[in-house]
């Protein structure tokens, strides 16, 4: 899937748009960064990870970054906060921790 | 050319099952439930190749036609009252999609009370739905429109609506000149839309959330598209008048020449009102008729033409707007009339409701008073309810 180069894009009139809000192309859900409403940020601490990727595979909004089947990080332009990847996160790991989003 | 002997649905059917559509997906309502019961034994005999949906409900239908036109196919349905009630909600998601579906229905009146005969209160309650619509004064009429009908939804990506009166003429057999099926087919041809949502390589989203910074701009090209269904209908009928002999103005004017007054209204109604018409213009009265056939869109300027020119103007709407002012066409048609400098006084008769039939001498009435009304220049009664009880 190609990546899409986000811009911050003029808002078009109505001659210009494709009838009925057809949306063209695939993946554009990307251009829309919907992270920005969470209150709370689960922090992933690398150190005392055990790689189980059970955060990744509950997460509701595929924001846990994973490489080469090895997680690497938060997504937090997508991320929501809500806590499900620290919930499922085994206890003896416990590498996720969800603080108050300050802003 | 051949010549059959079919009622208003038969008709109605015959010409789907020549247009030969991908899908059709629909739910029985009587007085249409014939339009799909004859289809679905064209189905079953394989005399097309439809892909017949039996749903269990007309909102289920119409969002089942919905899917199929997004995929890219030709689809069509049938219904009335009650069933095009149920599809409201999905009525404005065909037109907000431009999926250019085509329904056959029949006008039949909406509950309560519960009623199964003809007045045009399904449709006239449709009308901001952004369908196109084209009410049929006879079979013929009703067969021959329903391929010009699909050709132009296609054309506009504007979905449409062919509508017949409840048993006056759904079923009223009636002599009925057909086409060959092929030269249907040639006169509709291919459908080959632009975007469908089965296209693997490109792939689409369809209907996605769109709020204030878009929702106004995509709403405003709607009503551009819909701005091009009349110039549009005026160039397929005309080809369809090549091709059948028949033609069919969005506004028909019926002996108006030298005419002081007019009815103007829809349907099988327009077409007893030509009788009358011929009786008194036979007595020398200056009386004509104009019929609407297109109420969307508005054919305004061709009804600024065919009306502004009468001294007075009698609506004779099949439903009420429930404004306690009268039907939808007088409403609309004093709205178009309004910037005109010289204009017709304009009264409503609302009549026909539930299939209450209209008699010549109602008719006669009409012409009667607004006669009286271009002479004097008094109007008496701005909205009449004609064949009422109760009533004067
Ligand atoms: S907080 Fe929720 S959305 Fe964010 S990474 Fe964890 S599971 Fe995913
Ligand atoms: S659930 Fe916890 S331990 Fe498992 S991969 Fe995710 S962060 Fe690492």
């Amino acid at each position: 899937m190609k990546d899409v180069k986000v811009e911050c894009q003029r808002l078009m009139d109505w001659q210009e748009l494709a009838k009925g809000c057809l949306i063209q192309e695939a993946a554009t859900s990307r251009h829309f960064k919907t992270g920005d409403w969470r209150s709370l940020r689960p922090v992933w601490d690398s150190e005392a990870c055990i790689q189980c990727l059970f955060c990744w595979i509950t997460c509701p909004d595929t924001s846990i970054k994973v490489e080469d089947g090895k997680v690497v990080g938060i997504d937090y332009e997508f991320c929501k906060g809500c806590g499900i990847c620290a919930e499922i996160c085994p206890p003896k790991a416990s590498a996720i921790k969800m603080v108050r989003e300050e802003k | 050319m051949k010549i059959l002997a079919k009622t208003g649905n038969e008709a109605m059917a015959y010409a789907m099952k020549q247009i030969n559509p991908d899908v059709v997906a629909a739910y029985p309502i009587t007085p249409a439930t014939e339009v799909v019961q004859i289809f679905s034994n064209y189905v079953a005999d394989g005399e097309v190749d439809t892909e017949f949906v039996a749903v269990e409900s007309e909102h289920s239908a119409l969002s089942a036609c919905c899917g199929a036109s997004a995929a890219g196919a030709r689809v069509m349905t049938s219904t009335a009252s009650q069933g095009l009630a149920l599809m409201h909600e999905i009525l404005y998601i065909a037109a907000g999609n431009h999926l250019p579906i085509v329904i056959a229905l029949v006008n039949r009146s909406l509950s309560a009370p519960i009623n199964i005969h003809c007045d045009h209160s399904d449709t006239m309650g449709s009308r901001e739905a952004g369908w196109m619509q084209l009410y049929c004064a006879n079979s013929q009429e009703a067969y021959d429109s329903i391929p010009i009908a699909l050709k132009i939804a296609e054309a506009c990506g504007v979905p449409a609506i062919v509508s017949t009166d409840a048993f006056i003429i759904s079923h009223c057999m009636d002599r009925l000149e057909v086409l060959e099926d092929d030269e249907v087919q040639k006169f509709i041809g291919e459908y080959n839309p632009k975007y469908f949502a089965l296209d693997l390589e490109n792939p689409k989203t369809y209907g996605p959330l769109d709020l204030q910074d878009y929702f106004f701009e995509h709403k405003r090209s709607q009503i551009d598209a819909f701005s091009k269904v009349l110039s549009t209908y005026n160039k397929v009928a005309k080809e369809y008048e090549k091709l059948s002999g028949r033609y069919y103005p969005a506004v028909e004017e019926y002996k108006t020449d030298g005419a002081d007054v007019a009815i103007f209204t829809a349907g099988s109604t327009a077409d007893t009102a030509k009788e009358v018409v011929d009786e008194l213009r036979e007595q020398g009265r200056k009386v004509g008729l104009v019929r609407m056939r297109m109420w969307r869109p508005l054919p305004v300027e061709e009804i600024k033409a065919a009306l502004g020119k009468f001294k007075a103007v009698a609506v004779m709407d099949r439903s009420d707007t429930m404004a306690d002012f009268g039907g939808p066409v007088f409403l609309e048609t004093r709205g178009i009339l309004y910037d005109l400098d010289k204009k017709p006084i304009i009264t409503d008769y609302v009549y026909g409701l539930g299939g209450r039939n209209v008699e010549i001498a109602d008719i006669v009435r009409v012409y009667d008073e607004i006669s009286e009304i271009a002479k004097t220049g008094k109007v008496k009664k701005l909205v009449t309810y004609l064949g009422v009880r109760g009533e004067e």
